[in-house]
């Protein structure tokens, strides 16, 4: 078990690595200087601004030099907003996104479980059919339509919610609705395929003729079964949504995580994209982790395995 | 040999997708569509295609400056709304299908490699599959225009000169032609590249399965190369299941492309796209004058052709797909 678990953590930390890496390498190489738009753009003050920011040297020494510092869990600074440190930047953008995209995982875990296992139970029903037919439709459309709709439906006619920005609890409902809205409908479609494969298998009808009456069955042994597919798409998709929505954010003007990732390519502000980057991929390998902890405690037969 | 029962041979999967009725409208839809979007707007008159004084004019109204009938509105630049839509629908689909076929030769041949040499190198291949996920695939698609876009508008234009002083007019009217949509061309490569890594998944576990079942060794044994049978035997067998995720993979990539339009970072003015289109939409959306159609009719056209896309794919993968089958 605990091999195991190390197994995975050194191979996260290995995909942590590449990525971060390849997010350098490209950043670095992409036409156009960070301080190209600087007045005084002599020689001598790039070459200095190159010298200041560590930049000076080729690219592998600029990388090497890079790496060394974020083993020491320094994120150095943005060049695009002088004075400020990347982890600065971060901790003053990543709260809006974290409410945000924890409010919007509640929702879609919740309600697409629910929901799925809804549909898996009365399958070939009016309910399967609407939820199934629903899922489908909030999949295809995107967050940039649902956005605009829910605020001109709930802010300009009924005048029930805020438009945009930041502020309450009030501040948060709709943009966590529009961001939550097409995973609500990947977890309920994968949930009720989940529920309905276990409702056919061996153990559960040896369940039911020992007398345990339908929904006994369901709930005492199908879910924790059911629930494992599901388990595993939720880890990636806590990283994802934490990790700030760029569409959600821009239609509801919202200062988040985000922009971070728009923004700091188009300044080729390559520190903060990297810092970013290991923000969103060392949320990646938590969940990642929590997902096989709790495979392992929802699962009885993975110990066998490690 | 007697033949088996009627009942116990496989059903026939174009039959079962013929009965699924949703997939079927989705189609006769999208074909319209597309049949739409690459006809009609050659047909229009000029004064449609250009921009005029009369802005934000609603759907259905008679223009001032030229007397034309303007079906779906005007926008801010007096263009026709419903002209937009239209070389819209050719872009958003124009991008969408062709991405969604460069990642799926990627994927196919990625796939296929992987899962017919199997062992050390087939691990190796999907770890490497794996960790791509990993990363933000967004924010490659960003680095990748990025990188290639100033580059491939210089080569363009190289290759413009270049042909004008070989006198290759051919060539020449080409080049300049290509020029403005440098960076759809571009967007369409981006997307491509980083699509493919759920097609080479599913390519690679057909593949595990075909390999080993008796015509694969048959074929061997009478002296096939592993590129012959690769070729031979099991690309046939694969064109369903390469079929259906393609119809899933464009709706993917039109997603993809909407989405970095919507932000600016895709298709610029004068061309447009659906995500473009609506990100014009949303600027101007208030409360004290409702310009609704800007917004409405994008949204409405693109939601339903991302239906019909996704409709039919899950249609054909109910029918083609053994293992999604419930």
């Amino acid at each position: 078990m605990l091999v195991f678990l190390l197994r995975r953590l050194l191979s996260s930390l290995f995909v942590l690595f590449f990525a971060v890496s390849l997010t350098f390498l490209l950043t670095r190489s992409l036409p156009g200087g960070p301080f190209d738009k600087e007045k005084a753009g002599s020689a001598k003050v790039q070459e200095a601004l190159l010298m200041k920011y560590q930049l000076n040297g080729t690219l592998w020494q600029q990388y090497t030099a890079y790496m060394r510092d974020l083993l020491r869990l320094d994120l150095r600074v943005s060049f695009k907003y002088r004075d400020w440190s990347v982890a600065e930047i971060l901790a003053q953008k990543m709260p809006s996104s974290l409410k945000l995209g924890g409010l919007a995982f509640l929702i879609a875990s919740t309600f697409g479980v629910l929901l799925g296992s809804l549909a898996a139970m009365r399958r070939d029903t009016v309910i399967d059919w609407t939820s199934m037919f629903g899922a489908i439709i909030a999949i295809s459309i995107p967050s940039f339509i649902t956005g605009p709709f829910l605020v001109a439906i709930f802010a300009l006619w009924l005048r029930w919610l805020p438009v945009g920005g930041w502020g309450g609890v009030s501040h948060l409902i709709l943009p966590a609705l529009c961001l939550s809205a097409p995973y609500v409908a990947y977890v309920a479609r994968l949930m009720r395929n989940s529920l309905l494969d276990v409702m056919k298998s061996d153990f559960l009808r040896t369940a039911k003729a020992k007398g345990l009456t339908e929904t006994q069955a369901l709930t005492r042994h199908a879910m924790k079964v059911a629930i494992l597919p599901v388990v595993t798409y939720l880890g990636p998709l806590a990283a994802h949504l934490l990790t700030g929505s760029m569409i959600v954010e821009s239609v509801f003007n919202i200062s988040g995580a985000g922009s971070i990732f728009v923004n700091s390519i188009q300044n080729r502000d390559a520190f903060l994209l990297c810092g970013a980057v290991v923000i969103y991929c060392s949320l990646l390998i938590f969940f990642n982790f929590t997902v096989d902890l709790l495979y392992s405690i929802l699962d009885k037969r993975i110990r066998l395995y490690a | 040999m007697p033949d088996a029962p009627e009942n116990l041979t496989r059903p026939d999967g174009w039959a079962i997708v013929q009965r699924n009725r949703p997939a079927m409208v989705s189609l006769v839809f999208l074909i319209a569509i597309v049949l739409i979007a690459f006809t009609v707007p050659f047909f229009l008159p000029v004064s449609l295609k250009s921009t005029s004084s009369d802005t934000f004019l609603p759907p259905l109204t008679t223009g001032q400056e030229t007397p034309v009938l303007h079906l779906c509105g005007t926008d801010k630049n007096g263009q026709d709304l419903f002209y937009r839509l239209l070389t819209g629908a050719q872009v958003s689909l124009g991008v969408g299908i062709v991405g969604a076929c460069i990642s799926l030769v990627i994927g196919t041949l990625y796939g296929m490699t992987s899962g017919f040499l199997g062992g050390k190198v087939d691990a190796l291949m999907m770890r490497a599959v794996d960790m791509l996920y990993a990363v933000p695939r967004i924010l490659f698609i960003m680095i990748f225009i990025a990188a290639f876009d100033s580059v491939f508008k210089d080569w363009l234009d190289a290759a413009r000169l270049w042909a004008q002083q070989a006198e290759w007019k051919g060539l020449e009217s080409t080049t300049r032609y290509l020029i403005p949509y440098s960076k759809i061309l571009v967007m369409i490569l981006s997307l491509g590249l980083v699509e493919w890594l759920t097609m080479a998944r599913i390519i690679r576990g057909q593949v595990l399965v075909l390999r080993e079942l008796t015509f694969v060794t048959a074929s061997r044994a009478m002296g096939q190369g592993g590129w012959g049978i690769l070729r031979k035997h099991l690309l046939p067998n694969l064109s369903t299941i390469i079929l259906t995720y393609l119809t899933l993979t464009i709706p993917a990539v039109i997603l993809d492309e909407s989405f970095l339009s919507f932000l600016g970072l895709g298709i610029d003015d004068p061309a447009a796209s659906w995500g473009s289109l609506l990100k014009d939409g949303a600027q101007v959306i208030n409360p004290i004058e409702s310009k609704w159609w800007l917004l409405a009719f994008p949204a409405v056209l693109m939601s339903l052709s991302l239906l019909a896309l996704n409709f039919l794919g899950d249609g054909l993968r109910d029918a083609f797909d053994p293992k999604s089958a419930d």
